[in-house]
């Protein structure tokens, strides 16, 4: 059944308060399904790393029963998408029983929607290729995400950081 | 062992209806069509349930898999000589487009919702493990058969490579929409391939199209868009893709529960315990689950028997609109009507929405992870396509989503809870089942 993975998202995004970006929303449901938040999204390696198509559809699905608004904003040259959910979002999850936990969910989208789409794209990256040894993990960033510029340092800083997610899952 | 390609004597031909005739002149590539692992593919069927709408879909992965082979043949011919293109990379390219769906298991998209696998980690796992595929791609090198298996994945360094077999204008994509309209016997899905090829040029980044093919690759999007609503998202067939997901659902919870069946799925052990050998998942085709359905119309489970028998003999689920209205207003009083009449809810009310479907349509950019569609202008800088075609402009901005409820329309006429199934029905009425113009 389809519903319980939509209301998943509806939950996700009312932890976060609302998500700017497509793509940090992206990285933050990878993120939280690594760390063993129970989502079921689909996600293969694209342009900016990890990226599920079904995800993608089932905001738009969200979008179109009115559970959650998507606010196009105009950047410097482009656009930019803010996420949040509605009244209806929130009276229907509020109906739905949903087996969601709460409290760690709520921590760990907190600990990401803090973090700028570039950082988390480096640390979904990262946590794509975590069957490979952490030499070739980095090799595959510089390689993969040239035109990033990621340092040493911001490599560093996301195992750091990967390290105190794995904590709280 | 023999290092490297060599060269056929001869040229080996396969007629196929889609390209009329698909060329092998590389040994490498002639050895893995004839791997058992690629011979498997001729075992499952390209659109999986499709055929119960369109009896002509009965075409397998294994001569999709063939024809994206043939159309990444062709682009090679065309980039040859080319800026940005090596051709040290074309077995590499042509080996990926020919593996590219080898881990397809049978119908593998409910498969996958079930038992959550993934047919990609599969086709990782075929190349780079001790298989017939792995013996022949070691022929080039060590690691040759984990280059093949990054550039299926996405995440070879070399973008223009895994342009050609994944992104929104490749040989994938070009081979699956010719060839089923072709199956399915329908008149969309036909553009203009060879015009396409013909402007198609290497980048460092991805593989663009000349302005002057702009028309063609309309046409391109147009019949990804008409495909996608007629056949793809055909609403029978997602009917026959929920029972056939609702079977693999009961057999898991019996399986758990420890039924006793009368026919014990064996060839499913491995999924239900979430460690299923590679040997053991490359024995099950479509004839195997087919196998089971058929006997399992005789399971004293009466979930099981009545979900079998439909899907064998077709009696599918009829389907309403569902949205928001419905969410909010009807959804739970709807299963409680069911659950009060015996009919289980969790097996026999199912929703399915559009991101359940493994296609998409054309994404112009803005923040997405996808790489649009370039045009090459002629001032030489590239401009995405929806900002030069109308067409394609007004496609883009189309809505993609859809959501139906899906249940079996006739036991609501039978004797027995006729107030509370009138009650269904009432509700059930209105949403009526709004068809997409044509389907």
């Amino acid at each position: 059944m389809v519903l319980p993975e939509h209301a998943k998202i509806i939950a996700l995004l009312k932890d976060a308060g609302e998500i700017v970006g497509r793509k940090k929303l992206q990285k933050i449901v990878y993120i939280g399904k690594k760390m063993k938040l129970p989502l079921q999204e689909k996600y293969t390696f694209h342009v900016y790393g990890p990226y599920s198509e079904e995800l993608t559809l089932r905001v738009e699905e969200l979008c179109s029963l009115g559970f959650v608004t998507e606010t196009k904003e105009k950047k410097a040259g482009y656009s930019q998408y803010r996420y949040k959910i509605t009244k209806n979002g929130e009276s229907f999850i509020e109906k739905f029983p949903l087996t969601w936990p709460r409290e760690q969910a709520s921590t760990i989208v907190h600990q990401l929607n803090g973090h700028s789409s570039k950082f988390l794209e480096l640390v979904s990256t990262m946590l794509y290729f975590d069957e490979l040894p952490k030499p070739e993990v980095k090799e595959k960033v510089f390689t993969l995400k040239k035109s990033q510029n990621y340092t040493e340092q911001d490599i560093q800083e996301a195992w750091e950081f990967i390290e105190s997610l794995n904590h709280l899952s | 062992m023999v290092t490297g390609n060599r060269k056929l004597e001869e040229e080996k031909v396969f007629k196929d209806p889609v390209h009329r005739y698909i060329h092998v002149r590389d040994e490498l590539i002639w050895d893995l069509i004839g791997t058992k692992e690629f011979q498997r593919l001729r075992r499952i069927r390209q659109l999986g349930t499709t055929f119960l709408t369109f009896h002509g879909a009965e075409h397998t992965r294994f001569n999709h898999s063939l024809g994206v082979y043939e159309i990444m043949r062709r682009i090679i011919d065309v980039f040859e000589g080319r800026p940005h293109w090596s051709d040290d990379e074309r077995l590499l390219c042509l080996s990926a487009a020919l593996l590219h769906d080898i881990g397809h298991g049978p119908f593998s998209h409910s498969f996958e919702k079930v038992f959550d696998t993934d047919h990609e980690w599969w086709t990782r796992k075929i190349i780079v493990s001790d298989t017939e595929v792995n013996h022949v791609l070691r022929r080039m090198g060590e690691d040759f058969p984990q280059k093949v298996a990054d550039v299926i994945e996405k995440t070879y360094p070399n973008k223009l490579v895994v342009s050609l077999i994944s992104s929104q204008i490749d040989a994938d994509r070009m081979d699956y929409l010719q060839r089923d309209a072709f199956y399915t016997g329908v008149s969309y899905g036909h553009f203009d391939m060879e015009r396409i090829l013909r402007v198609m040029r290497p980048t460092e980044e991805q593989a663009v199209i000349k302005y002057t093919g702009m028309h063609a690759v309309e046409d391109y999007i147009m019949s990804r868009y008409q495909m996608y609503w007629q056949v793809y998202f055909h609403p029978v067939t997602r009917s026959a893709e929920v029972i056939l997901s609702k079977i693999l659902q009961r057999v898991k919870m019996l399986r758990l529960e420890g039924y006793s069946f009368k026919q014990f799925p064996h060839h499913f052990e491995g999924f239900f315990e979430d460690n299923l050998p590679l040997s053991e998942y490359l024995k099950l085709d479509e004839s195997v689950v087919m196998f089971y359905f058929h006997c399992w119309t005789e399971e004293e489970d009466p979930i099981l028997r009545d979900l079998c028998t439909r899907f064998m003999n077709r009696r599918l689920f009829k389907y309403v609109e569902f949205d928001q209205d419905f969410v909010m207003n009807d959804w739970m009083k709807l299963q409680e009507l069911f659950l009060e009449v015996g009919i289980h809810p969790d097996y026999y009310l199912v929703i399915d929405s559009s991101s359940d479907l493994p296609y998409d349509f054309y994404r112009p950019g803005e923040e997405e992870e996808r790489i649009p569609i370039h045009l090459l202008m002629p001032d030489r800088k590239l401009r995405e396509l929806s900002r030069e075609s109308d067409i394609v402009e007004a496609i883009s901005g189309k809505k993609r989503t859809d959501h139906k409820l899906y249940y079996p329309a006739e036991w609501l006429d039978t004797p027995g809870h006729e107030r509370e199934k009138q009650q269904i029905k009432d509700i059930l009425q209105a949403h009526p089942g709004k068809r997409e113009p044509g389907l």
